[in-house]
């Protein structure tokens, strides 16, 4: 029994859980005092963001909605990282995988169970040649991937709304592209819904009935499989080796005869088929088309907040996204339940990921001069 | 003999007990230095040294004992109340601020201020050049520390213990990273300060600096105080016998050998440094099965871009290397390893050699992880990859012995035997060892030598490169020497002269 309380409490303290935790709670404390200050009432609000994400079966399933695509971002910058990459380019990534998959969802004609594996394989392809280009881009000319992975989310964006200028794709004045067929969605029961036997279902069933009323989809159950499979490249295979090996220590992993440049593509590639899912499926699954953006949307850099979180492993990421996912959609609530703007929910965020980032920051100006000395 | 002057007692510890949870590190240790005394603490790695002089700096409170300083009973609560009472520590790893100039870290938190509190860093400049005058301490108050070469960092770091007034310096293994020109400069700093009146505590595993530099030694093992000698009375054996705790023996024990086939065959090999300057510059060497070739010479003269050049990690400008006559210059480093059977003991081990954050199993299988013996397809075979790190560690005598042991938490000497267990295991024909010994205690260095000869003895090519003459001497059965690039010379070590060698190092015809 000691023994055990030993245990917890050294991965507690030693490990990143704790750190994790802390941060966590120390995020909502700072999250409080801005409240406080602004003139809210911090119990209230935080009530209103527990009651947006509890009170009802359909928030529950919104919240998972929600952290879906920031889990598989989250994927997708914690590979990388744990690779000695650091891929902002996931925002780009993701808008190349959401625009690949409209497409593919719009002009193919596929039966079902062709069609979603053909969309989710061309945008991962299409999404992976974008982070791949990072990756070659670093090997062949020595350009940090940091550079060159903004310049493409860049470029990413507007090729995403050029295409919806296209007279074949976009539905003209809209600034939308048109809706992906029936076959390339995976959405739960979506067509069922609007029938009247589903419309029956949802009216005399509380629970399922009242989660069927979100855009439930099958996003969640792909980002957990990409979970494992992340760890599983990493941690079991060769190539995960090769690729951890580079990503500590290049200098080694190039004396050992592992092709260095060879692995930063392929890490980049994988990166990159991670973000294009993400953006697939929110396609397939959420909003069945793509719209001309203004800005980014965010969904690649609430990646890179949810791997730091997760520290930067499949099932953190998970955990993480999860708890994003909650917070950005419970936080959207408190406007109208206290009247505090949701902002401060980006403020616990940025807490939270500033007190997670401090100690690893310190640990690594430590490292760095024992290389040196 | 130093001028020691015997009746004052400038640091004594008695009885010093240092505990870290249940592990003792320091083991009701005494240890008395007079002043002008220079005194060696000697202790193979963990032995305890650093945490003895960390207790006595005030960096650790001891567990039981009693410090005293002048002969006054000194409770030394941190590095403030050490300082205040004249005793200054260098670190193994230096602590300065690489972008700051060198006043500007001797005077960090010890500024003297003008009016209004701006710093007088002219007052501060003058008064480190004068200090560094005074006791042979080149360096340029102005100079940026990043600019600096090692050597002069540990001067600037010495500088800062004598402005903040030293009497008292702690050395912790300040030639470990020194160059054979550097260390005698060391030396000569060292008799410098002790003529002064000062007295040094020198934490060093090279017997013979010992012997050159310190009055009285006491020697440390797993944490106990096992003796303290006149240093003029014991011999460099006797030494190495009380830190290990049995005897060891330098001279390498090998018989004679016929030399075996040409297995390597270097012509007219061209290869640019870093900065495009050709360092190896038109080299031609031989290597024959069955022997170790070393190659004698001093830092620079091209060694780390010729094994960089053999082993597929720098490019050769021109010439050729070969293998069993067929070429290897230019070829990536897998298929040199895979292919030709060259396996390398890196020059810097922590760079090259090794991945910290990588178990010691993970690290045994870093040239093999994608073959049969250790995977099935794309994915890692564990069980074989445990089972051949567990037969490796039993059989290179790696400690501690557990295989799921991040690199970064072994000592030196055993991430080197770690390496060394992983080449030897590749079963290669050529066995090229840089600086193999490199910061490593007698017992260890021993045994890397025995693993060299091993592998001679089986008939294999060794090629030796190493900044210690001596080593090269007794390990070798020829020695090559590197000069500007070229081999100036081969001898046999049987005829080997340290005097004619050293001329040939040097540039000299011999
Ligand atoms: N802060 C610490 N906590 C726990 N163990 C330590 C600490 N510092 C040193 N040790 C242990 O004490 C032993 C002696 O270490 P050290 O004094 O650094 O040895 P040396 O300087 O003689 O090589 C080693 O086994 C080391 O692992
Ligand atoms: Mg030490």
């Amino acid at each position: 029994m000691t023994l055990n309380r030993e245990y917890l409490k050294e991965v507690f303290l030693k490990g990143p859980l704790g750190l994790t935790v802390i941060s966590v709670v120390l995020g909502f404390v700072v999250g409080a005092v801005v409240l406080l200050i602004a003139g809210f009432n911090p119990i209230e609000a935080y009530m209103a963001i527990l009651r947006g994400i509890f009170s009802k079966p359909k928030y529950m399933s919104y919240v998972i909605i929600y952290a879906t695509p920031l889990i598989m971002t989250g994927l997708s910058v914690a590979f990388a990282l744990r690779t000695g990459l650091f891929n902002i380019g996931a925002e780009g990534q993701f808008i190349v995988g959401a625009m690949v998959a409209a497409m593919a969802g719009y002009f193919i004609h596929l039966p079902m169970l062709l069609h979603v594996p053909v969309c989710i394989l061309l945008a991962a392809s299409a999404a992976s040649v974008w982070g791949g280009l990072a990756g070659y881009i670093k090997a062949r000319f020595g350009v940090h991937e940091v550079i060159s992975t903004i310049m493409l989310n860049w470029i990413a964006l507007y090729l995403s709304n050029w295409s919806v200028t296209l007279k074949s794709f976009g539905k003209q004045g809209t600034g939308k592209s048109y809706v992906i067929q029936e076959t390339a969605r995976v959405d739960l029961f979506g067509q069922w819904k609007i029938t009247e036997a589903g419309i029956d279902f949802i009216r005399s069933h509380r629970f399922w009935g009242d989660i069927l009323k979100s855009p439930v989809n099958v996003g969640i159950i792909f980002a957990i499989i990409l979970a494992f499979v992340m760890w599983y490249i990493l941690n079991k295979t060769t190539l995960g080796y090769e690729l951890r090996a580079v990503g500590y220590n290049p200098h080694a992993a190039e004396y050992g005869g592992i092709n260095v440049n060879r692995s930063i593509i392929t890490s980049m590639v994988i990166s990159g088929a991670f973000a294009g899912t993400a953006g697939a499926l929110q396609v397939m699954g959420v909003s069945h088309r793509i719209a001309k953006l203004a800005a980014m949307e965010g969904y690649g850099f609430d990646g890179i907040a949810v791997s730091l979180i997760g520290n930067n492993t499949g099932i953190g990421s998970v955990f993480a996204g999860v708890l994003f996912g909650a917070l950005k959609y419970g936080g959207s609530k408190i406007q109208d339940a206290v009247g505090a703007p949701t902002e401060v929910i980006n403020i616990v965020v940025g807490t939270i990921i500033l007190f997670i980032a401090m100690p690893k920051l310190i640990r690594m100006i430590l490292q760095a001069r024992n290389k040196k000395g | 003999m130093n001028s020691i002057d015997f009746s004052h007692k400038a640091v004594e510890m008695v009885d010093v007990v240092k505990k870290f949870g249940d592990f003792t590190a320091n083991d009701r240790i005494n240890l008395t230095v007079h002043k002008g005394e220079v005194h060696a603490l000697l202790g193979e790695n963990g032995a305890g040294k650093t945490t003895l002089m960390n207790v006595l700096y005030g960096l650790y409170q001891p567990t039981e004992g009693a410090v005293r300083i002048n002969g006054k009973p000194l409770s030394v609560k941190d590095p403030n109340v050490a300082i205040k009472n004249g005793i200054g520590m260098v670190h193994q790893h230096f602590m300065l601020v690489e972008p700051f100039t060198v006043t500007q870290n001797i005077i960090l938190g010890n500024e003297t201020t003008k009016m209004l509190g701006m710093i007088d860093i002219k007052k501060a400049e003058s008064e480190i050049a004068a200090l560094s005058e005074r006791y042979g301490l080149a360096v340029d108050p102005k100079a940026v520390i990043q600019d600096l070469s090692v050597g002069a960092q540990q001067r600037v770091e010495i500088l800062k213990t004598l402005y903040r007034g030293a009497q008292i310096l702690i050395l912790d293994e300040p030639t470990a990273v020194l160059t054979p020109q550097e260390i005698q400069e060391l030396v000569g700093i060292i008799h410098n300060l002790t003529r002064e009146g000062k007295s040094i505590i020198i934490i060093t595993h090279k017997l013979k600096e010992i012997k050159q530099v310190a009055d009285f030694c006491t020697i440390i093992r797993r944490g106990k105080h096992i003796d303290t000698v006149e240093v003029d009375q014991v011999t460099e054996e006797d030494l190495a016998s009380k830190m290990v705790g049995r005897e060891v023996s330098f001279k390498v024990e090998k018989d004679p050998q016929p030399q075996g086939d040409r297995i390597l065959e270097i012509r007219d090999l061209v290869v640019e440094d870093s900065r495009g300057i050709p360092a190896v510059n038109g080299l031609n060497l031989d290597l024959y099965k069955g022997e170790i070739l070393g190659i004698a010479g001093v830092d620079g003269n091209g060694q780390t871009e010729l094994i960089e050049a053999l082993t597929g990690l720098r490019p050769a400008k021109s010439g050729q290397a070969l293998v069993r006559e067929k070429e290897i210059t230019n070829l990536t480093p897998g298929k040199i390893i895979q292919q030709h059977g060259i396996s390398h003991i890196p020059e810097d081990r922590q760079k090259r050699g090794l991945i910290f954050e990588f178990d010691i199993a993970e690290n045994l299988i870093l040239e093999n992880y994608a073959t049969e013996a250790f995977s099935k397809g794309f994915t890692l075979d564990f069980k074989r990859i445990y089972r051949n790190a567990d037969q490796l560690i039993e059989k290179f005598d790696i400690r501690p012995q557990n295989s799921k042991l991040a690199a970064k938490a072994l000592s030196g000497g055993n991430q080197q035997k770690m390496i060394i267990a992983r080449e030897v295991a590749n079963d290669p024909d050529i066995l090229i060892a840089a600086q193999p010994t490199r910061g490593l205690d007698v017992g260890a260095i021993e045994y890397v030598h025995k693993a060299l000869v091993d592998q001679r003895n089986q008939g294999k090519a060794v090629l030796l490169i190493s900044f210690e003459l001596d080593e090269v001497i007794n390990v070798s059965d020829r020695i090559a020497v590197i000069y500007e690039g070229k081999i100036v010379g081969i001898i046999d070590a049987h005829d080997a002269d340290e005097k004619e060698i050293g001329l040939m190092m040097a540039g000299g015809t011999a």
